[in-house]
């Protein structure tokens, strides 16, 4: 089963900590520091696979993690998921928040983050794969979505915030998530290993 | 049109998210935050009621905040209220809330769960799916009693949507996991499996994971999934890259789907049928195939899930281990991968072939990749791979490559990372000892550790390669020659040394021909490394002395004039100014042959399991750590260990009051044994000098100082006793070692003894996992009116138990007076974050201090009618237990303590025992009578049991403690 999903930034900021088990806040916290610290040290080539840190059960669990621009995603699973298969649900979480999201940035993970955690649950349920059929996914948040929209009524107005704190001046400006194959909008990015 | 239209949002929130992002510090970060719980709080609690676009927004909020890692401790009540509202987007967020900061507060759960029961039955199917999410999320047994018996209906009626389906297959499957005794399969079980041959792929993903789980646990019940799996399986394989439509990952029909299939055909053996089998096999063998067919997209994730599927099928041919055919075909692709470019096929291709190395069918075929293995363990740049590398290597290892294994990992070695130096160190000393034809090639080998990675070697490491040479005769003076010459070296590490002194000691006479290994300059080599040892080790080089002294009389007053100097007698090291002094009296007044008794070569070892093995499994493996092993491990690794090293008392002098068998002579356990078991003066040297009473102020002291030990690292209230503490306390009243508990993680075992009113007690704590315990703490207490009773004094323990370790602590133990209750013993460790909190009771009851005492039968009925009084006899009838058998019954009387005597009823039936407890302040002589009415039905046996003693309180508790044998 996948015991916990991750995505942090290169420099360690939590984005998304979804857990199937129970710890308590702060050996979750604990956890995201010792991936991000297992993780951000290994070179670029090297293979996506390695033994869990302690805190999340040691060498019996796996983490799974692909780097994109700014951002990692971790999977941590036990050995009875395939390494190979989880990769790949890595990539489709990653496309699918891409079509969701319109070319998804950092920045849609923070500002949004209950949109990526019904993405995510329309995938993962429990630590066990929902669907990895991207396009039933986006059909099912479509409509979530639909339904949404009919109940904003006058209260969805004040939207236009969003929009506007993207372009402020920030401190880190993130890249697009460069995603290798689908529609990407920045030119030259060398596409993922 | 992207899904999520960016441009919808709450702007409080963004303006939020905002604030924190443009803060300059982590202080002006948490000032903001909580400026922003304060307002939120204030919002919560105020009288307005808010509306539920504010609701939503706030818990919004809250969820970044804890994202942030804050703690999160209100909003649950708001978010219950989102949650019950009919608007799906403040149903959502308040699920969602619930789902991400999950409280256990069962006042909380029961209102989710009324709203829960109304989303269940609202027949909306996403209101359902939010629902049953929410109960996967939680997986609380309070949720499993509610839902367990209506989710297995949603999944199987036929009016259920797909995707309600799928939430709720993985709903169940987690309310298994948490509660199985909940959740009752049987009337469903064939429909569950029959949704295998669902037409919505997605129903099948998501039920295939609460197959395989159920079929895991029930494998009869639900073996009917495996013909259904090879079909659909076959089915998958045989379509072409378009049949599945949205199934198809980048050209690869239904990836995912085909590995779970593959996993779930795992949990069983191959089919019996052989038309399911043929199939199967077909599908293998079209796998197999279709990895050597050009590909149909150069994009990495084509072949990453071709691959994928690919793994999973060698994983079951491994696992089957029936089809020399395909086995060989798997050997022969895996071979592939180990030289493909993509580091992460080679990574796995070398954790599978270490499956497929003890296959017999294929070990043959693994063994000819050996020269790529080792390259890969010299070349590749990621530690993982390499690890991994070893790992094979070590698996494919036999008698006809050990040696280049061995060669190679020694080299490996020289640069390997520090993080896997030990487990390579192991596996090298493993495979040098199991693989030894020549044992001076194993000699070498391991000489050759110590010299590369000598900070990496274990105890365990060394200690056996002693136990080899002293048990094999034909290697001992090829031993003492190379260990003579390593000894030269100018810089050697320090367990080469004490090897060196350890073999020196026992065989240094079969090289003392040579004039340039003669005593004198074997003593001076020693001798010279001596001043630079830690104590444990000049410890083992003074018993390499005074072995010297035996071997060469010739060293004898050089040697002597060693121990007398003031470095040595009068060390401020307790341990080892005791050495010199006790072998420099032994040396002076005994007799040649008595030093030549005392000082004898080393008896064999017993045969045992390598010592070292035992570690390997430990350091990687989930197999329990019993405490037999662990003992076994101990005396097998301690080369002097042990009481029963009889015949060599010299050896075991120093041990010989020492009371824990596990206790060694030369004291080179670091600090716990030796200052927990002093060596006090024994037998043999008592009659040289007696200095009996300086030892015992030594381990007083030695526990003294232990008394301010610092406070338990947890700051947890003690848990109360568990339920059973008193079932298992009453195990230990009729003996002294055993388990006194266990559950999934930890062990404990215990050893004690006792002497007049004094007692010592090891307790083992063993890790039964392979992850660390941290945070380990214990401590004894003595509730109520006990410390006035029974004095314990006890050490603290090291805060890190590694997985499969174990750790020892002492208690000691005083009596006072007599007493009734037992001491608690309070156990706290962190496991993955979660804190263990275990409050036993420690088994120490009044019968531990009886000391025997023999009778006649007149003089045990005289003093029987002086115990007359009403209050000094207790007496209880009760049932036998477990029928009755006389020498059972005989074995647990001795184990109380007290001495059984024969011939003294008039009634042979009848069972008489006589003792005194001994404690600080009086004694108490006890007399005891158990009359079995032997001859009545089995069933119907009734014991009496009459105890007298001169205080009542001591006859009311041994009476109690008794009853409760039998």
């Amino acid at each position: 089963m996948i015991k916990a999903i991750l995505i942090f930034n290169n420099h360690g900021k939590p984005r998304l900590s979804k857990f199937y088990e129970h710890y308590s806040e702060d050996t979750e916290q604990q956890i995201i520091r010792e991936t991000f610290h297992l993780v951000s040290k290994r070179d670029e080539n090297v293979c996506n696979f390695l033994e869990g840190g302690i805190l999340i059960g040691g060498s019996d669990n796996k983490l799974i993690y692909r780097h994109y621009a700014t951002l990692y995603f971790v999977f941590c699973v036990d050995s009875s998921e395939s390494e190979l298969g989880i990769l790949d649900l890595i990539q489709v979480f990653v496309e699918t928040l891409d079509k969701c999201f319109e070319n998804v940035c950092e920045l849609d993970l923070i500002f949004h983050v209950d949109k990526v955690h019904n993405i995510l649950g329309e995938m993962v349920m429990g630590g066990m794969v929902l669907e990895t059929n991207m396009n039933e996914i986006i059909t099912q948040v479509d409509s979530q979505n639909k339904m949404e929209k009919s109940e904003a009524g006058i209260a969805g107005a004040p939207a236009r915030a969003v929009s506007a704190v993207k372009n402020m001046n920030l401190p880190e400006m993130p890249k697009n998530i460069n995603i290798g194959d689908i529609s990407i909008k920045v030119p030259n990015m060398p596409s993922f290993k | 049109m992207p899904a999520v239209s960016k441009g919808d949002g709450m702007r409080g929130l963004a303006v939020f998210i905002s604030d924190i992002r443009n803060c300059k510090s982590k202080e002006a970060e948490i000032k903001r935050i909580n400026k922003e719980l304060a307002n939120i709080r204030s919002k919560f609690k105020g009288d307005k009621a808010l509306d539920g676009y504010s609701k939503k927004k706030y818990v919004c909020k809250l969820l970044f905040i804890f994202l942030l890692g804050h703690d999160i401790d209100f909003g649950h009540m708001e978010a219950v209220n989102l949650l019950s509202s009919n608007k799906y987007t403040e149903k959502q967020i308040g699920y969602l809330f619930i789902s991400v900061l999950v409280n256990s507060n069962s006042e909380l759960i029961r209102l989710i769960n009324n709203a829960i029961k109304n989303d269940l039955s609202s027949r909306n199917p996403t209101f359902m799916c939010l629902a049953l999410h929410c109960i996967a999320n939680v997986g609380s047994r309070e949720m499993a009693e509610a839902f367990a018996g209506e989710i297995p209906r949603i999944l199987v009626a036929g009016d259920t949507m797909d995707s309600v389906k799928q939430s709720a297959a993985l709903c169940l499957l987690r309310l298994y996991k948490t509660c199985p005794d909940l959740v009752l399969m049987g009337e469903w079980t064939s429909r569950v499996v029959h949704l295998l041959n669902d037409q919505h792929m997605g129903v099948v993903t998501a039920a295939i994971s609460l197959i395989t789980c159920l079929s895991q646990k029930n494998p009869d019940e639900f073996k009917t999934c495996v013909s259904l799996a090879v079909s659909r399986l076959s089915r998958i394989v045989s379509s072409a890259s378009t049949d599945l439509q949205d199934y198809t990952y980048y050209f690869v029909p239904a990836p995912w789907l085909s590995c779970k299939l593959l996993r779930l055909l795992q949990c069983y053996p191959p089919p019996e049928d052989g038309a399911v089998k043929g199939r199967l096999v077909e599908c293998l063998e079209t796998i197999l195939n279709k990895a050597q067919e050009p590909p149909k997209s150069k994009k990495v994730q084509h072949s990453n899930a071709k691959n994928a599927i690919l793994f999973e099928a060698i994983a079951l041919i491994i696992h089957y281990d029936s089809e020399p055919n395909l086995l060989v075909r798997a050997c022969n692709q895996l071979g592939q991968f180990l030289q493909h470019r993509e580091t992460n096929l080679r990574y796995l291709a070398l954790e599978s072939m270490c499956t497929l190395a003890s296959s017999e069918f294929s070990h043959e075929a693994v063994k000819t990749h050996i020269e790529t293995v080792i390259n890969a363990l010299k070349t590749e740049r990621d530690v993982s791979v390499r690890q991994r590398a070893a790992d094979l290597l070590y698996a494919m290892c036999d008698r006809s490559n050990a040696k280049q294994i061995v060669a190679e990992m020694l080299s490996y070695l020289e640069t390997a990372d520090y993080s896997i130096r030990e487990e390579m160190v192991l596996k090298v000393a493993i495979l040098a000892e199991k693989y030894a034809v020549d044992y001076s090639w194993y000699v070498d080998t391991i000489l050759n550790l110590i010299r590369i990675a000598g900070d990496y070697v274990s105890e365990e490491v060394w200690y056996r390669v002693i136990q080899i040479v002293i048990n094999r005769d034909d290697v001992q003076g090829y031993a003492a020659k190379t260990v003579f010459e390593a000894l030269q070296a100018p810089a050697c590490h320090e367990n080469m040394v004490k090897v060196g002194g350890y073999i020196l000691g026992e065989f240094g006479n079969l090289i003392a021909g040579d004039p340039r290994s003669s005593p004198l300059v074997q003593f001076n080599l020693l001798h010279s490394k001596f001043h630079l040892c830690s104590v444990p080790t000049r410890a083992l080089l003074l018993s390499a002395y005074i072995k010297f002294i035996n071997l060469f009389p010739e060293t004898k007053s050089t040697i002597q004039e060693v121990l007398r100097c003031d470095s040595q007698i009068r060390n401020s090291d307790v341990e080892l100014q005791q050495r010199a002094v006790e072998y420099l009296k032994l040396s002076s007044i005994a007799s040649t042959d008595v030093l030549a008794t005392v000082l004898e070569e080393m008896p064999p070892f017993p045969e045992r399991e390598s010592s070292i093995l035992a570690k390997l499994k430990k350091k990687k493996g989930p197999g329990a750590v019993s405490v037999e092993l662990e003992d076994g491990k101990r005396e097998g690794g301690e080369l002097n260990g042990g009481g029963e090293r009889g015949d060599t008392p010299a050896m075991s002098a120093s041990n010989a009051s020492t009371p824990s068998p596990s206790a060694d002579l030369l004291g080179l356990r670091p600090a716990p044994a030796v200052g927990s078991a002093p060596p006090s003066v024994g037998s043999l040297l008592v009659d040289v000098f007696s200095e009996g009473p300086a030892a015992a102020s030594a381990g007083v002291n030695d526990d003294g100082f232990l008394s301010s030990a610092p406070p338990p690292a947890a700051s947890e209230e003690p848990a109360p006793p568990l339920p059973e503490a008193e079932d298992l306390l009453n195990k230990f009243v009729c003996k002294n070692n055993g388990v006194l508990f266990e559950n999934q993680l930890l062990q404990i075992g215990i050893k004690s003894e006792y002497r007049q009113n004094l007692g010592r007690m090891y307790l083992f704590y063993g890790n039964k996992t392979s992850v660390q315990f941290v945070s380990f703490s214990t401590a004894v207490s003595c509730p109520g009116e006990l410390p006035t009773q029974l004095n314990l004094q006890t050490k603290t323990v090291e805060p890190l138990i590694e997985g499969g370790a174990q750790v020892q602590q002492v208690v000691n133990i005083e009596c006072l007076t007599d007493f009734i209750d037992a001491p608690l013993l309070n156990i706290k460790f962190r496991y993955g974050g979660a804190l263990q909190n275990i409050t036993l009771k420690l088994p120490v009851t009044i019968n531990k201090f009886f000391q025997p005492t023999e009778m006649v039968s007149q003089e045990f009925f005289q003093r029987w009618k002086q115990l007359s009084q009403p209050q000094q006899e207790a007496q209880k009838i009760f049932k036998s237990g477990h029928g009755i058998d006389t020498e059972v019954v005989k074995a647990k009387l001795l184990g109380l303590g007290t001495a059984l005597l024969e011939n003294v009823d008039p009634n042979p039936e009848n069972f008489v025992c006589a003792g005194v407890i001994q404690t600080k302040g009086q004694q108490v002589g006890c007399l005891l009578r158990l009359e079995p009415n032997a001859q009545a039905q089995p069933g119907e046996q009734m014991y009496r049991l009459t105890l007298r003693s001169s205080k009542d309180t001591v006859s009311k508790r041994i009476c109690d403690l008794l009853s409760e044998q039998f």
